[in-house]
């Protein structure tokens, strides 16, 4: 399988990364080189093998629904790039 | 004194010897003078490292020492550090303070060891060479044309070139093991869950492990007895009982069944590298190890496998940075949304970008079963090929990387001759076992050689023991590069 620069494109436009068409040309070469190296996988016969999703066979740890953490809003706030009366400010999405 | 090991160096803080102010400061000035030339530390705050120091002599003098209180410890930047920087070797965080402490650095403050500083790393933890952080490429110790390896280089040049008695580092493919065999040190990835990932900034979830980089197994052992311990903070954190890693250094090796995988010992192995592995097998023979060959057939497979899965789980991890709550934002954009695709363009760099495209392409409608389930069954060949070989085997044994550190641009330009150099490493992380590197010898050039042992999960302790006999008969781990001792 072979990626195209409109391949690239849009799988930078899904993972929110701005390219234009020269970075999405140099892209797709060595996106190329990796994706053949990958598909040497494609020859195993994995038929009736379960998928290994973790290391350890352990299940989720569940705890009381009840508050353990204090309030961090400040500090937290302290570092992001925009913030005005406690909240995170993004340019308008709804107008 | 910045040759003593960590036990040597308590008994000096503990006999007053010395105070951890001093030693502190003895370490800050051997970084001020040699730092500029090996760029291992991103970053470096005196007062800081100072004031720690003199916690911790507080505490030593008030007789409530731990068996490390006062050894200075230098951090990947990858670990959240309360009120210091914490890069993670981007531009995405070129700013970031950590508001709070990684579990792993909680233990080492409750520990009383001072932090020398943050050290350099490929950004995100994702590379071999250090050359991907966006602060500069590590430089090796032993010849500074050379990479150090990564991700964690900074760490392993740090302790290679004696700017730091220990680090932590961590390992998701490698990136203990690689740096630590190419710089001449002893380091160790633990089994998945043992140490708590709480703070430590995520690459890959299911395969992301910290743990300790330092000269000896000896000194491993203790700063893994600081690190390990349940955390209800992370969801893999193991519940076991807490063990003592230096219980069995003593023990003599007589009887231990070493395995030695066919697959690690084949074509695109350096014949200098082999060498020396074999030397070092002989040297186990000779403290009374067997060996028997075995088979990690599907061991072939861990580099796709986990190019697979490892992005995928990044494209996950790394959708946090988007210029919203902490970090690198965008200086000009038209909307929300435009925001998020230029902040994510120009924060993260070449290898980043690359690998989390990979991941978007696998994870995406139509590619999923084709790519990510199907990396995920080889995952689970991989890991029954270790289970099977530990049958007839107690610790496995073979080469850390398929050669000697590379000169510094050399692989940059190829992103599949840069992932080749993690062969050996990625099966132990791909099944979560144990996994440790450890020098025994050098090449031609004078660079270091890397062993590595695999062992059953948590056999830890066994690893340790294996690595620190060995050690008592050679002194691969004590040689410091010429001009810096």
């Amino acid at each position: 399988m072979s990626l195209s620069p409109d391949d690239v494109k849009r799988i930078a436009r899904l993972a929110r990364i701005e390219i234009d068409d020269s970075q999405a040309l140099a892209s797709q070469s060595q996106l190329n080189t990796i994706f053949d190296l990958i598909a040497t996988m494609q020859a195993v016969d994995t038929q009736g093998i379960a998928p290994m999703a973790h290391a350890q066979e352990v299940t989720q740890r569940l705890r009381a629904d009840s508050v353990t953490e204090t309030d961090h809003h400040a500090a937290f706030q302290a570092i992001a790039p925009a913030v005005e009366n406690g909240l995170y400010l993004v340019p308008k999405v709804i107008e | 004194m910045s040759d003593a090991s960590l036990n040597a160096l308590a008994a000096q803080l503990a006999a007053k010897q010395v105070s951890s102010r001093e030693l502190a400061q003895q370490y800050l000035d051997r970084i001020t003078a040699l730092n500029p030339s090996l760029n291992a530390f991103i970053t470096v705050d005196a007062d800081k490292t100072l004031a720690e120091a003199a916690t911790a002599d507080a505490r030593i003098a008030a007789g409530r020492a731990g068996p490390l209180t006062g050894v200075p410890i230098a951090h990947k930047d990858i670990f959240c550090t309360d009120g210091w920087l914490t890069t993670c070797g981007s531009k995405m965080l070129h700013n970031f303070v950590a508001p709070y402490d990684a579990h792993v650095i909680q233990r080492f403050k409750a520990a009383g060891m001072p932090s020398l500083g943050k050290t350099n790393m490929d950004e995100f933890a994702m590379g071999s060479s250090n050359e991907t952080s966006y602060f500069g490429a590590v430089k090796n110790p032993w010849n500074t044309a050379y990479v150090p390896g990564g991700s964690s280089g900074g760490a392993a040049a740090c302790v290679a070139a004696r700017l730091a008695p220990a680090a932590t580092g961590t390992d998701t493919g490698g990136s203990i093991r690689q740096p630590a065999a190419l710089c001449g040190i002893t380091g160790l990835k633990p089994t998945y869950g043992l140490v708590s990932r709480f703070g430590m900034i995520a690459f890959a979830s299911s395969l992301d492990q910290a743990g300790p980089m330092a000269p000896s197994a000896e000194d491993c052992a203790l700063l893994l007895n600081v690190m390990t311990g349940f955390d209800p903070n992370d969801s893999t954190s193991l519940e076991r009982d807490k063990e003592d890693y230096t219980r069995d250094l003593e023990q003599p090796l007589t009887g231990l069944r070493i395995g030695l995988p066919r697959e690690f010992f084949a074509e695109g192995l350096n014949n200098e590298v082999a060498a020396s592995v074999e030397a070092a097998v002989t040297e186990l023979k000779k403290l009374g190890a067997t060996t028997i060959e075995i088979s990690l057939a599907n061991s072939q497979l861990a580099i796709p496998v986990y190019y697979v899965l490892a992005p995928a789980e990044a494209s996950s991890n790394l959708s946090r940075f988007d210029g919203v709550r902490y970090g690198y934002r965008a200086p000009e954009y038209t909307n929300l949304d435009d925001m998020y695709c230029k902040t994510r363009a120009q924060g993260f760099g070449a290898e980043v970008k690359r690998r989390i495209l990979i991941g978007a392409y696998v994870l995406s409608h139509g590619y999923y079963d084709a790519y990510y389930l199907q990396a995920q069954k080889i995952r689970r060949l991989i890991a029954n090929d270790f289970t099977e070989a530990f049958k007839s085997c107690d610790v496995i044994l073979g080469p850390t990387a398929p050669g000697t550190a590379f000169k510094l641009g050399e692989k940059s330009d190829n992103p599949v001759e840069m992932y080749l150099n993690d062969l050996y490493t990625i099966p132990a992380n791909l099944a979560g076992l144990p996994g440790m590197s450890l020098p025994c010898g050098f090449d031609s050039q004078g660079l270091p050689i890397g062993l590595q042992l695999v062992g059953n999960y948590f056999s830890e302790a066994k690893m340790l023991n294996v690595a620190h006999q060995y050690q008592r008969a050679t002194d691969w781990h004590a040689r410091v590069p010429e001009g810096l001792k």
